[in-house]
This record gives C-alpha cells, structure tokens and sequence, in this order.
C-alpha cells in the first residue's frame, strides 16, 4: 500500500522531471515567485532537481501592494537561497482596460508587468506556479504551455502532450510557460511543506479567527475564517472545508467569467 | 443540431483529498463516443461520492428551470463560459473522489473527434480507463477508435460501461451483445477487460448500487469496479533504464542527472550508457538537502529522481539511456512504429520528423508505410500516407542511432513521440528494431551460420504460411495446451507445418539438467526460445504452451525471435484456474507439497503487451483458437483458407 510519503514522493518526482526538461530545453529560463506557498515549494523543488542550485533568474513582478510580511519574506530567502532575484514593477492602473470590473483590473496590471519584464529579459520560458485544482481555467492548463506574441493563451489550439514529452518549440518572440506543481493540491503543497520543512508567510496561520489561503495584493486579497495557526491544523481544515481556496480573491468572483478573461490575456 | 452540453470544469468546491496512509491515488480517464453519457456519469459519480454540497445542486436545478430545460446532470459539470457556448468540452479536465479504498482522479477526455488531441493527452495519464457505450447505439467507430488509443497509450486496465440501459428495457441480450463485441475487439489488441458494466447513469441504476432491473448481472457497480483499479506502478521488475536528462556541473560535482524508469541502480555498479557504448561505475547517489554521509542514498528505484556521479570521466550527453553492461537497449537505426497521428498533413514516405524517444531527440525519415489501420475495423489497407486522426504502421530510418527497446520488452523507452513543424503531433510503440548498430561478441566470433537451401517463400507456398511464434503464457489450468492443441490440429488439417512445443515435454529430455530456480527457468525459457525461432525459420508456426511467469524471461525471449512473434496472454482469474486443476497441481500446491507453484506462492507477472489476450472464462477453446488464427491472418502470417500463393501475387 502506498503511504502519504511516497504520494509525495511521486509528485515531486514529476516535479524535478519538468524542471530539469524545461531547464534542457529553453535557453532563457526564468522562474516566477509570487512568494506565495506554490511558488516556495517550487523553489525548493527547483533546488532539489539541480542539487541545491537555482540556475535561472527568480523573478518577482511586483504590484508595489503585496503585505509587508511578503516583501520581509521575499528580502530574507533571496539572500539566504542564493537567489538570482529579478524585481519588476508593473505599470499603474490608469493603463488598464477600463471595460474590467475593479479588481480583475487591478490584477491586469500584473499580466502587464509581466509583458513588461518578458520584453526587457527576452525570457523564453516561465516557469510559474499555477495547480489544476485552484481554479476551473488551469485544470485545462498543459504543463508546457505555449503563449503567443502578446502572452495570450489559445485554449482551443493546445498540441497534445503525452509520455513526458513536452512542446518547447516556439515562434520567434513568444513564450512558454511551464507548470511544474500542475498536478498538485492544495493539501499536497501543504503537506510537502510540512515533511520538507519549507518556510512559510505567517499570513496563512490564522490569528484572530482568521487567515488567508491564498496570497495577492492586500486590497483585493481577504483572510477566510479559520483557527489553524499550524500546518497540521490546516491540513485538517482541508480535509473537510467546502471553501474553494480563492474564494478570498476578488477578482475571480466579479463576474462569472472574469478570471477566464485575465487568463486568455496572460494572467497566470 | 443542438450537442448534448458534455462539459466539465473541475472545482465545485473541491472535496479536499487527505492524504492518508494507504489510500492509493488512482488516475482514471473516461473515453467513449461523444453522445453515450460521460458527462452524465460522472456527475452522478460526484454525487454519489458526496462531492456535490446540496447547495450547488439545488442552484443547478433551478438555473435549469429558469431556463425551462430539464435538469441533466452533465450540468453540474458544466461551468466554463466558453464550454457552454461550444456546447461540446474542448478539453481535458480533472475531477477528484473517493471510493471505499481509492482516491480517484477522473480525466473527462472529449469524446469528439475534432479534439484527439485533448483525448489523448488525458488518457496518457490515466492509470487505467472507463469505455463508455451507450446501450441503444453499441459500439460505435469512436469507441473503437478510443479502444485502440488505449492500446497505443499503453493504458492496460479497463472497465466497460455500457449506459443507458433503460433504452433498451435493461435487456440482458442487447447486453451480452454488446459485451462479446467489445471484449473480442479489445482482446485482440492486448487489452484484458476487468468488467462490463450495464447502468442507466440517468437513473442511477448499477453506478453505485446494484439495481433490481437487472437480476441478470451479478458483477460490479461502477463505484467496485473504480475501486478495483491499481495506480500503474513503476516497474521495478524489469531491467535498468535511465535516460539521462542533463549533465550538470553547478559545483565540484559532475552530476548525471535523469530518471530511473524500469529497474534499479546501485553504488558501485557497473553501467554503460546507450547508443555510445561508454562503461563507468556509479560512484555515488547526489541528493540535496545532502544527508549526513552515513544517510546517504545507497540504492534508487524506478520512478525515482536519479543523480549520480562516475568513478571516471567520461563525455556523456542528454539522450544517452543508462543500462547494465548485460541487459542494454539497442542502438537503434531503424525503428518500426505502430503510432496515431495528429497533424493536418499527412505522413508520407519521405517526410522528415524528429522521433523523440525519453530525453533523445533524433532527426527520422519515413522510410516505409506498412499499414494504415482503420481503428474503426481494425482491418489494415496499404496506403501511401496516414492522414489526421489515423493509426498505421511505418519505419522511420533515424539520422544518428538512438538507445531503443521493443515496447514488449520495454513499455517506458519502447515509444516515440514525433515532433512535426515544432508541434507534437504523433506517437506510438516500438513495434522491433529493424536495422542496429551490433557489437560482436567474442563466443561467436569463429561462427558462421549456414544459410538453408530453401528460402522462405518456398516453404511459404507449400505450407500456406510463414513461420511464426506463438508464445502462450498464462496460469496453470489457464488453457494455454489445450488452445495450442486445437490451433495444432487446425493448421495441420489445413497443410501446415505446426509445431506444438511444450515446457513440460521438452523438461523430460533436453531440459531435464533444468530444476525450478528462477536461474533454471529462464534458462528453460531461453531454450524454448531458441528452438522455436530456429524452428520459426524453418516456417514452422511453433506453438509454445508455457507458463512463464517472469515479464524479464519473455522479454529476453521476444528478443531471442524477434520478428513474427505473438504473445498471447491466456488469462484466466486464479480460482477458475484452480477449480479447473487439470493437472491436479493446485491441490498439492495448496497442501504444501509443492514449493514455488506460480499463482499459489510465486507471482505471475501479466504481460505488458500480449499482442493477444484470451480470456478463457469468457471465451471458448474453439473462439480462442479463432482469435489467434485471426492475428495470425491480419499480421500476414496465415493465408485466407482456399487462397494460394499464386493468387496472393494477382
């Protein structure tokens, strides 16, 4: 009979499997950390499938409104991994398409960032930190996904993708993004971040009767209800909660399409 | 013509999957026909396992009604914008439950044949897959079609669902129809059936309970037969591969970096890496966080995340697939391929694709369209090209050689994927090795075969056949003899020359220096398999009725004959076996008389990839026999009856 360890086991052995390929494959790699619980455990998968190195640029395309215990937590590790930390800023609001409800254009504004810093780094490859259980729009996701020239995803015209052979031929000037934690949970991330001993933002232990489980921007990022204060509590709020895990980020519940819309676009 | 809305997104509030000790995570992919219930099904599986809070679905019906369309239950899946206005699902997507023991992952792949691409990205993850047929209809070109995709993916267990049974007034005819039908079609291509299932999905009946409107059926719901599916482990019991991913030299280390696929890899052991040829000695096991050095890892297993360093320096490259020096894969010039194909344009001979097969990467040239078969029959034409959508036979002639396997020898670095324009549009098995790069070695330098007098068509024309292997593995009791027998008398009364060669026989003379050690046994499987190419090439059709339990002696004997070889998996579940006990072996077995006996205390390792697979308590001896003659006839081995050489030419 397996054990919960060696389910962990396997999906982060298919996790190193997708780094090393994608590593093989792109000329210019970069790695996005949203400094959230995703984007950590894909560091230290990233270390633990190049034998404790990052050898790619981490890049953190800052909206300038993340909780300070994000900027404390991003200045802290990126000395202390050995990061090679690219920090971008995205553009201001004012830029957005005004036809967006309000926080799904102010969550365009990181889709736009990210253009931004594609265009000054000529990156390749992003690997990024999506799972297909967070949201109805990733479960369709491939784990080597190919954005055209403005970033936009063509859900229909996806190639196929079968035996761990990935597509990593594009056309000159676009990009790909790869999902290394695709196959994930929620609970699998947290449960790996327990055995492993991975650093977490304090903002997911709940005080007050509340926490948050899941991580953006501090205007339109809410804390849900909660008494877990530890990862083994949380593991057991998991198990039984009916609360999907974005159900604290606005953008998604403006309208019944609107993260779809930020997706199409480039959003992660 | 308005599609019944089949579309599928994952999180209704996804019922969170603990993960508990000895709970296996099994993945499973739904196929069938585009209309025959997928989405029905799997909205009432979500119900009846409790993913479905009453709030969700209270709300589902009343948009229903507000809508003035009757309730479905493929609506709860229904919850991407862009899905409900194509009103087909475009894509693959994920639901997770539980059943009694297993937490599942179920892939909805589109059952339209626009989307293949969609569908087999799904299936090639799924540890095992539901075919779903809808009762009134039966079985259908996409259902086939779907059938065979299986095959290609390599997907080995799978449960039948044939659905909407209260179309047909839940009659048990229509049923068994349906299910000889399926069960042959799928046999034929090695695939076993662990059930058939009838069920309303509508109505509930047979998905999680047994219903009273069908007396007749006594197997599993839908729900037992999910729960009686096994997560596709990494096999450990065949021989060493790993293709190395990358060569990284981050610090004082030079790490080779890969994958175990199938085997096992030690400090100190001897390895060589394939298609260069290059020796070396594992020097250590790298991992980070770095253990204490008496912690440090001394063994991996497949499916296991492999660095290693070597006792010397050697030039090793990404592609290069490590292997013991005594068990390696070929250096492979010239593949043949049974592979799908996605493109819009056509394979033709002469079109250039890159083979990819693991982490190499090689430029390939069609050099030869042996078949293009029409998974819908499964009957083969010849063509000059495979088209969008098709399957067929080819031989790709690679610009440099790569490390390869026969897929029957080894399933992991035995399949290509083909990249067309920079787009993966194809993929398939490794059907042999037609042309390698051959090391000599040393015992048989000073020997040279003599070639026969009569060539192999002559002796095809006189006996209405080519030479051919049958290898027949099963249980004991499974039927293999008594299959090999009846085949025996019909080629004989038909002038042919078969060959009946028996373990058990051939133990009372050639082999009697041979005991039941597992060193004795291969070596007995070695020698059968000697003779019966040898025989092979004398166009005899050797019929060998042998239990041969291990997966790595039949390997090694699928290699010993190569070509014109049929495994033929005579499957039988265990208790009927030993009901049968023909021998009287199970008796002695179970009073501890005799040690070893395969089934009782020794394992039986199903094969991979049986060309054929006969399930003798479904299927009678006659049928069975049916069956192989059929394979041998579609493989070109056995002429139609009343049809000579002479009018094969016109």
């Amino acid at each position: 009979m397996p054990t919960a360890d060696q389910r962990l086991d396997e999906l982060e052995a298919q996790s190193i499997y997708i780094l090393r390929e994608a590593f093989a494959r792109m000329k210019r790699l970069a790695l996005l950390w949203s400094l959230g619980k995703d984007s950590n455990v894909m560091i230290w998968l990233a270390r633990k499938a190049f034998f404790g190195h990052v050898p790619f640029p981490v890049l953190h395309v800052d909206t300038g409104k993340k909780f300070k215990e994000m900027y404390d937590f991003r200045d802290h590790y990126a000395g202390e991994w050995g990061l090679d930390l690219r920090v971008d800023p995205c553009p201001p609001l004012e830029q957005m398409d005004p036809t967006l409800p309000p926080a799904t254009r102010s969550a365009a504004r990181k889709t736009e960032g990210l253009k931004l810093a594609l265009e000054k780094y000529g990156f390749d490859g992003l690997i990024a930190g999506i799972r297909r259980d967070e949201e109805a729009t990733r479960a369709k996701e491939r784990v080597f996904s190919p954005r055209g020239l403005e970033g936009d995803w063509n859900v229909r015209e996806q190639p196929a993708e079968f035996w761990d052979h990935f597509n990593a031929t594009l056309p000159q000037g676009a990009h790909l993004r790869v999902h290394p934690i695709l196959h994930w949970t929620e609970l699998d991330i947290w449960a790996y971040t327990q055995r492993e001993g991975i650093p977490v933002i304090p903002l997911y232990f709940a005080r007050d009767g509340k926490r948050y489980r899941s991580l953006g921007d501090q205007d339109i990022t809410f804390p849900v209800k909660s008494d877990a204060a530890t990862i083994p509590e949380i593991l057991e709020e998991l198990a039984t909660t009916k609360v999907p895990e974005r159900s604290g980020r606005a953008m998604d519940h403006e309208s019944e399409d609107s993260f779809e819309r930020l997706r199409v676009a480039g959003y992660l | 013509m308005s599609a019944t809305v089949t579309t599928l997104a994952t999180p209704l509030a996804t019922p969170a999957t603990p993960l508990e000790e000895g709970r296996p995570l099994v993945r499973i992919v739904i196929v069938g026909h585009v209309d025959h219930g997928k989405s029905t099904l799997i909205g009432r599986l979500l119900h009846e396992t409790g993913g479905i809070p009453p709030e969700k679905l209270e709300s589902l019906k009343a948009i229903s009604a507000r809508r003035g369309m009757p309730f479905e239950w493929s609506f709860l899946l229904d919850s991407l914008q862009a899905e409900r206005d194509q009103g087909i699902t475009i894509d693959t997507s994920q639901i997770r439950f539980r059943t009694a023991s297993r937490d599942i992952i179920l892939i909805d792949a589109p059952g339209h044949a626009e989307f293949l691409r969609n569908m087999i990205t799904g299936a090639a993850q799924a540890d095992a897959a539901l075919l779903l047929i809808d009762a009134a209809e039966g079985v259908r070109d996409q259902t086939r079609r779907h059938g065979y995709l299986l095959h290609l993916l390599g997907v080995k267990q799978v449960a039948v669902v044939v659905n909407k049974m209260d179309r047909i007034g839940f009659a048990e005819a229509g049923f068994r129809a349906i299910e000889n039908e399926i069960t042959s079609y799928l046999g034929d291509l090695g695939l076993r059936v662990s059930t058939v299932i009838p069920i309303s999905a509508r109505e509930g009946d047979g998905v999680s309970a047994n219903t009273a409107r069908t007396p007749w059926y006594t197997g599993p719901t839908v729900l037992a037969a999910l729960d009686g599916f096994d997560a596709a482990r990494a096999a450990q019991d065949l021989p060493l591969r790993m293709p190395v991913q990358a060569v990284y030299k981050f610090d004082d280390r030079r790490i080779v970096a890969g994958r175990i696929e199938t085997g096992s890899l030690s400090v100190g052991d001897d390895v060589v890496f394939q298609p260069s040829g290059k020796a070396a000695q594992v020097r250590s096991i790298e991992v980070w966080p770095a253990p204490a050095p008496a912690d440090a890892p001394r063994v991996l297993h497949a499916g296991q995340p492999a660095g290693i360093t070597l006792d010397r320096e050697i030039f090793v490259e990404r592609g290069e697939v490590l292997s013991t020096p005594a068990n390696r894969p070929h250096a492979a010039r010239q593949i043949r391929v049974r592979l799908f194909w996605l493109a819009d344009e056509p394979l033709e001979i002469g079109s250039q694709v890159i083979a990819r097969l693991a982490t190499s990467e090689v430029r390939a040239t069609v050099s030869a369209i042996h078949d293009v078969i029409d998974p819908g029959h499964l009957s083969a034409f010849e063509a000059r090209s495979i088209g969008r959508n098709q399957v067929g036979e080819i031989e790709l002639t690679l610009a440099r050689p790569i490390a390869a396997d026969p897929y029957g020898v080894n399933p992991r670095t035995g399949r290509v994927a083909l990249e067309f324009g920079g787009r993966i549009a194809g993929g398939g098995l490794v059907i042999s090795i037609v042309e390698r790069e051959l090391a000599a070695t040393p015992s048989t330098r000073n020997v040279t075969p003599v070639a026969s007098a009569v060539s192999a068509t002559e002796r095809a024309n006189r006996y209405g056949h080519g030479g051919a292997v049958v290898w027949l593995t099963g249980l004991s009791g499974s039927g293999k003899s008594t299959i090999a027998k009846v085949l025996e008398r019909r080629l004989f009364e038909r002038g042919g020359l078969p060959t009946l060669l028996d373990g058990d026989t051939l133990r009372t003379g050639l082999n009697a220096d041979l005991g039941f050690s597992d060193a004795d046994r291969a070596e007995n499987n070695r020698r059968l398999a000697e003779i019966a190419n040898f025989l092979k090439h004398q166009g005899n059709i050797v019929l060998v009725a042998a239990v041969s339990p291990s997966a790595t002696a039949r390997a090694r004997v699928r290699e010993i004959v190569g070509d014109a070889f049929f495994e033929v998996h005579v499957s039988a579940p265990l208790d009927v076996c030993e009901a049968r006990d023909p021998k009287g072996l199970y008796a002695k077995a179970r009073a501890g008389e005799l040690k070893g006996f395969t089934g009782i205390d020794a394992p039986y390792e199903a094969p991979a990839a049986a060309e054929l697979v006969i399930e003798t308590d479904r299927v009678g001896i006659e049928a069975a026999a049916d069956r192989v003659e059929q394979v041998l006839a579609h493989a070109g081995i056995l002429r139609p009856r009343g049809e000579s050489a002479d009018d094969a030419v016109i």
